[in-house]
């Protein structure tokens, strides 16, 4: 594993200047993802807070070739990139050895680009898609997407008198696209850098689609204080919510504090630490809504256990 | 030249072939399917490079196209009806991109309710989105314009997508007398593929598809407009190239028996050859009759239409589509293009032949006749059942 020292010498492949909010996750897990392979990179970027944010005409904040087109086409668009590679290499037109990378945010991933990532994958293109999970549409306001947890107040699930918070469990995208059998999928988390990096590289030379599901905690969505991002990222891996673990080549393997929980070397912290955490839980916190939070706990001891087999077959 | 029989599909596979693009990527749809099936066959056996991508959707074969065309590779895919429809983001996506991408469209009825027979709702459906459109008469010119298309794309001047359409089934599945060129006179006509800040040029990195805000969104739509008027020129000086290695020179329009015409019709694809019969039939009794087909919609030839429609009694104008509410496609810029005539003529506007209907020599008839009896309505339904 390369230091930190190491790492902070190579060359900035997304500068500053972006317009991202303050506090927002992407940059940070842009940048570890950036900083995991040495080859050269193209990076296509479904549209979101992260594609806005980064290449307001006439200026980019991308030192990378870098592509987008619209919000469902993340993965098609470098599927053709891809192609576009494969043809010029066989034709003798390009020498380089090139790594192909896909950002966009959990309604790119979950939702709209769902279809267009799934093809592309059982496709086997050689491409790393890197969903950066805030869990809703942020971009445009806040509203709940297929990756929105249970119980969450969105402007588009919102806490009401009647209805407490998004009514649904969020999909379990990584088991899905792992599901497809490629090489390499994982989720990760950016307040374990070594673990998310580790992960990128191991995407990058993967022979084939990879796909990594990070938490990227948003102040805005989540309603916490800008400065507790990092924190809240761990908060999500050391309750359970946002567990670690890579399914690599046919085996699931538990990694970080996710790991270390498992193997009784730390304690899982209560749920409840996690839903106080964030404003879009507040609602929750009244004690007429405890049957929510009691299901919410539910599914996620059940989620946990399964994973748990899933690790030790 | 060997003259051949194929249909319509398989012309556009073999200027395929024998353009081998560095990508193609599709998804089936009728009745475009063989073109993609011939195309995996030439792939299978060894007969073309191109990198073939069989998408899960044509919304990712348009996407798919972007980012190769993008990266630097010459592209093509083709389409029909809801598949076109399906794609529709994209085609706006890869016009203001400025990515020179070829498609074919084997003109369908769009759904609903579910046809699969032949009318231009498709395409004409797309006639905003940025790209140029040139439509087919028959097997021959499909292959003909296939060919054209990705000189005309890839034009510096131009660097627009290219719609080549060609009607479904009346075309893509007769089987016709055609002639291709040989192999190494088309490579030879269409050159290297030039690529623009390329995305593999690594050691160059370029952004591609950012966010314009109010300041910038405008002049990106006003230099697509620039391209499509450059087009005009463009395309008739590759027209003129074509005729040299082909002997077959195409325009913006073709007229038949127009010179001494007193009623004139004007029409797109497959029933501008029914049209020629029509004309002679009709001659042949004594009436002064023409034709008109336009191969090029967009842009559109405001010119050559206003000056060919100058100073007839009666101008019809046949639209294989709708447009709810307002006038046919066709017809609306017809209007518009002979508005400004010193001797405007009275225009009809005729839909005709939707969802496959088939429309012979003696229903295309009764548009001359009522023209000249007086009894064309300003919009009508040709042989609908009421």
């Amino acid at each position: 594993m390369i230091s930190i020292k190491d790492m902070s010498k190579k060359p900035v492949r997304l500068t500053e200047g972006h317009r991202l909010c303050a506090g927002c996750a992407e940059p940070i897990v842009a940048k570890q993802i950036l900083l995991a392979t040495d080859k050269p990179v193209v990076v296509a970027n479904a549209t979101g807070c992260f594609e806005v944010s980064t290449s307001g005409f006439p200026q980019s904040a991308w030192e990378v070739p870098w592509i987008h087109t619209a919000f469902a086409t993340a993965a098609s668009t470098i599927s053709g990139v891809e192609a576009a590679y494969h043809s010029l290499r066989r034709k003798g037109k390009i020498n380089e050895d090139i790594r192909f990378l896909a950002f966009a945010g959990d309604g790119g991933t979950y939702d709209i680009g769902f279809q267009a990532l799934s093809g592309a994958i059982e496709r086997g293109h050689q491409f790393m898609y890197v969903c950066m999970n805030n869990e809703a549409y942020m971009n445009t306001g806040i509203q709940r997407s297929g990756a929105t947890q249970r119980g969450a107040s969105t402007t588009t699930s919102p806490s009401g008198e009647h209805i407490p918070g998004k009514r649904e469990f969020p999909k379990d995208l990584t088991k899905i696209i792992a599901a497809h059998k490629l090489p390499y999928a994982a989720q990760a988390s950016p307040h374990n850098w070594k673990d998310l990096i580790s992960k990128a590289a191991k995407g990058f030379e993967a022979n084939g689609p990879a796909f990594l599901n990070i938490i990227a905690p948003c102040p805005r969505g989540w309603r916490y204080d800008s400065a507790d991002t990092i924190q809240m990222a761990k908060l999500s891996v050391e309750t359970g919510m946002w567990p670690l673990y890579e399914y690599e080549n046919g085996k699931w393997n538990l990694t970080g504090e996710t790991k270390r929980i498992a193997e009784g070397k730390m304690e899982r912290r209560p749920l409840i630490d996690w839903l106080k955490a964030q404003g879009r839980f507040r609602h929750l916190l009244d004690p007429a809504n405890k049957a929510v939070v009691d299901d919410i706990q539910e599914n996620l001891d059940a989620d946990w256990d399964e994973l748990l087999r899933l690790t030790k077959l | 030249m060997k003259r051949l029989a194929m249909n319509g599909d398989q012309a556009i596979a073999l200027s395929w072939k024998q353009i081998d693009p560095d990508v193609v990527a599709s998804y089936p749809i009728t009745p475009q399917t063989i073109i993609v099936e011939t195309y995996a066959e030439y792939v299978a056996n060894g007969e073309v490079k191109t990198e073939y991508v069989c998408s899960e959707s044509e919304h990712s074969s348009m996407s798919m196209c972007i980012g190769a065309s993008a990266a630097g590779a010459r592209s093509a895919t083709a389409t029909a009806s809801a598949g076109l429809a399906y794609m529709w983001e994209m085609l706006y996506i890869a016009a203001s991109m400025r990515l020179p991408v070829v498609m074919t469209v084997a003109n369908r009825a769009l759904s609903g309710p579910i046809n699969i027979h032949c009318d231009h709702s498709d395409s004409m459906g797309a006639r905003d989105s940025g790209w140029i459109q040139i439509y087919a008469e028959n097997v021959q010119e499909a292959y003909d314009n296939s060919i054209m298309s990705f000189r005309i794309a890839e034009n510096m001047d131009v660097r627009l997508p290219v719609m080549n359409c060609l009607d479904g089934f009346i075309v893509t599945h007769a089987i016709e007398s055609m002639a291709p060129l040989e192999d190494d006179v088309v490579k030879k006509f269409i050159g290297d593929y030039e690529a623009i800040h390329p995305l593999l040029d690594v050691k160059s990195p370029h952004s591609h598809g950012p966010f314009d805000m109010p300041e910038y969104y405008y002049e990106h739509k006003y230099g697509q407009q620039m391209a499509m008027e450059n087009a005009l020129d463009v395309i008739r000086k590759v027209s003129e190239e074509y005729a040299e290695i082909s002997g077959r020179k195409y325009d913006f329009i073709e007229c038949y028996r127009c010179e001494d015409a007193d009623y004139v019709a004007i029409s797109i694809g497959s029933t501008a050859g029914t049209m020629k019969q029509v004309v002679d039939d009709l001659r042949e009794e004594g009436h002064m009759v023409g034709s008109i087909k336009l191969r090029l919609f967009r842009p559109f030839p405001f010119e050559d239409v206003a000056k060919m429609l100058n100073g007839r009694k009666g101008v019809a104008v046949l639209d294989r589509a709708m447009s709810f509410g307002a006038s046919a496609p066709l017809f609306a810029d017809v209007r518009s293009a002979t508005f400004d005539n010193d001797s405007r003529s009275p225009t009809f506007s005729y839909i005709y032949g939707l969802g496959g209907r088939d429309v012979g020599v003696e229903d295309l008839k009764r548009v001359y006749y009522d023209m000249e009896n007086g009894t064309a309505e300003t919009v009508n339904y040709l042989g609908v059942k009421l």
